[in-house]
């Protein structure tokens, strides 16, 4: 079973949000990680780079494919994750810990409160199943 | 096509209930990779030993005083120098000199060869083969039902092995095979691969396939074997520089254009595909297929075009990032004047412009 923080929030698009004030953190949740197998390369977007809600921000790539990846909640880029220029398979180990991948400074702070809880995402997940 | 109208190896069961991400791999419900991940799958082939089961690849004797005689019409290397218990890599080709597919060419004697065919195309080859057979005295057999086949492949493939059969191992060369029992079972035991290591190709009665599975599972437990997936399959055999059909070889690609020439024995006497092939040659090859490795950070991946400067001149034909080496690299075709060692070339992934360059191949060889 796909480990599930329960303080996070979730897209459809298998994207965790973690909230402080109006900075979103973003990542992948550990479904997506284990969909996507091992993570050899992560894409990632520069600081002041703005996104719509749902804009491919940049993409993920496993050894055998590659996967674009989507801004749950709008914005402009503060702070991307360097550390997996050189550890791109922390994605895989740590999905909600070191894997994170952006932070963004949200246009509308509340925006997260509209996506999946912890128990929405995991029956959203068991129904897609 | 639904997981149901897919077809399954005898080891189908086994894959799913050990961990199997399963896929349709040309019509067949196969795993790309298990619980390790194709990055540990492929290492340990590597450094240790990697399990694959490759028995969805199809399987045709050809018996009869002719058997030579037809494969060597079928085919572009030359059958009548293999010996008995030899095999060889060779190609059957089209009337315009592209390939209908690669194989493995097995010489059980004179009058008695078993040649191994890709998955996908087992049914196109079949189709192609059986109705050139009138006029030689030859019978055809597609015998793909007949057969598991077990890849046994890594520095410590033959130790482990060894451990299942009386057949001495190391008497079998590179690209020789034997009849002999494995775990008590009859089998042939081809010393081949598709992974760039030593290794072994186990072809058994389908009924026996989870037996020796798990057998050669348990054999190598403690040498760290892996039970490997097609992923790991692919990215071996891409770091080898082996090619893959439907990518690197096609009906439209000369086997001369995918560094094939070596199995290419135009001077044999005549063959489909013959003459077209010595046109080409005369003529001199207009595009080659080159190694690259990626400059820019980014991965290549199949069908992405090739450039130099603002001109497309190519395409990749397989690209994805090499576990082993640590790089991404990747195959393609491009006009023999771009061919050479140190060329500079760009790819365009989804949109970006990427640096490459040309490097010799094989990217990964073995110490031997």
């Amino acid at each position: 079973m796909a480990n599930i923080p329960e303080n996070l929030r979730y897209s459809k698009d298998h994207e965790w949000v973690s909230v402080d004030g109006d900075i979103a953190t973003i990542g992948v949740t550990d479904y997506a990680q284990h969909s996507l197998g091992d993570v050899v390369y992560v894409d990632l977007p520069r600081v002041g780079d703005s996104f719509a809600t749902h804009e491919a921000f940049g993409s993920v790539e496993s050894v055998k494919a590659v996967s674009e990846i989507f801004t749950p909640v709008a914005g402009e880029v503060t702070e991307v994750n360097d550390g997996l220029n050189d550890a791109p398979e922390s994605v895989n180990t740590d999905p909600y810990g070191a894997g994170w991948m952006l932070k963004v400074k949200m246009t509308n702070p509340n925006e997260a409160d509209g996506m999946m809880s912890a128990v929405e995402y995991e029956e959203y997940l068991n129904a897609s199943e | 096509m639904s997981v149901e109208n897919l077809k399954r190896t005898p080891l189908n069961d086994v894959h799913r209930s050990s961990g199997g991400k399963m896929v349709d791999f040309g019509g067949w419900d196969m795993p790309v990779q298990y619980e390790a991940g194709v990055i540990a799958e492929h290492l340990a082939t590597r450094e240790r030993a990697g399990l694959f089961d490759v028995s969805h690849m199809g399987e045709i004797w050809v018996d009869g005083p002719d058997a030579i005689a037809f494969v060597n019409h079928l085919t572009t290397n030359d059958v009548s120098n293999l010996d008995d218990g030899q095999a060889h890599y060779s190609a059957l080709t089209n009337e315009n000199g592209g390939v209908v597919d690669d194989l493995l060419v097995h010489r059980f004697s004179e009058d008695k060869l078993l040649l191994v065919v890709n998955a996908a195309t087992t049914e196109k080859d079949w189709a192609w083969i059986e109705p050139k057979a009138s006029g030689f005295d030859v019978k055809l057999r597609q015998a793909s039902d007949d057969y598991c086949q077990i890849a046994i492949q890594g520095p410590k493939a033959a130790s482990i092995l060894q451990t299942m059969t009386d057949t001495e191992l190391s008497s079998i060369k590179y690209y020789h095979f034997t009849t002999g029992k494995v775990d008590g079972v009859d089998s042939i035991i081809a010393r081949t691969g598709y992974t760039g290591e030593d290794g072994f190709e186990v072809y058994a009665e389908p009924s026996k396939a989870v037996q020796l599975w798990n057998k050669m599972l348990d054999a190598g437990a403690s040498d760290g074997i892996l039970p490997c997936g097609l992923a790991a399959r692919n990215t071996l055999r891409l770091e080898a520089a082996m090619s893959l059909y439907g990518h690197e070889l096609s009906d439209t690609i000369s086997p001369l254009e995918a560094n094939l020439g070596w199995i290419c024995k135009l001077g044999k006497g005549d063959f489909i595909g013959r003459d077209p092939m010595q046109k080409l040659k005369d003529e001199g090859l207009k595009r080659r297929l080159v190694g690259f490795e990626m400059v820019d950070k980014g991965i290549a991946r199949d069908g992405f075009e090739v450039y130099i400067g603002d001109e497309r001149v190519g395409e990749v034909t397989s690209g994805s990032p090499a576990p082993f080496l640590k790089k991404n690299i990747g195959l393609a075709l491009v006009p023999v004047e771009f061919a050479k060692t140190g060329q500079e070339i760009t790819i365009d992934v989804r949109g970006k412009k990427l640096a490459a360059v040309v490097v010799p191949t094989p990217f990964y060889k073995r110490q031997k």
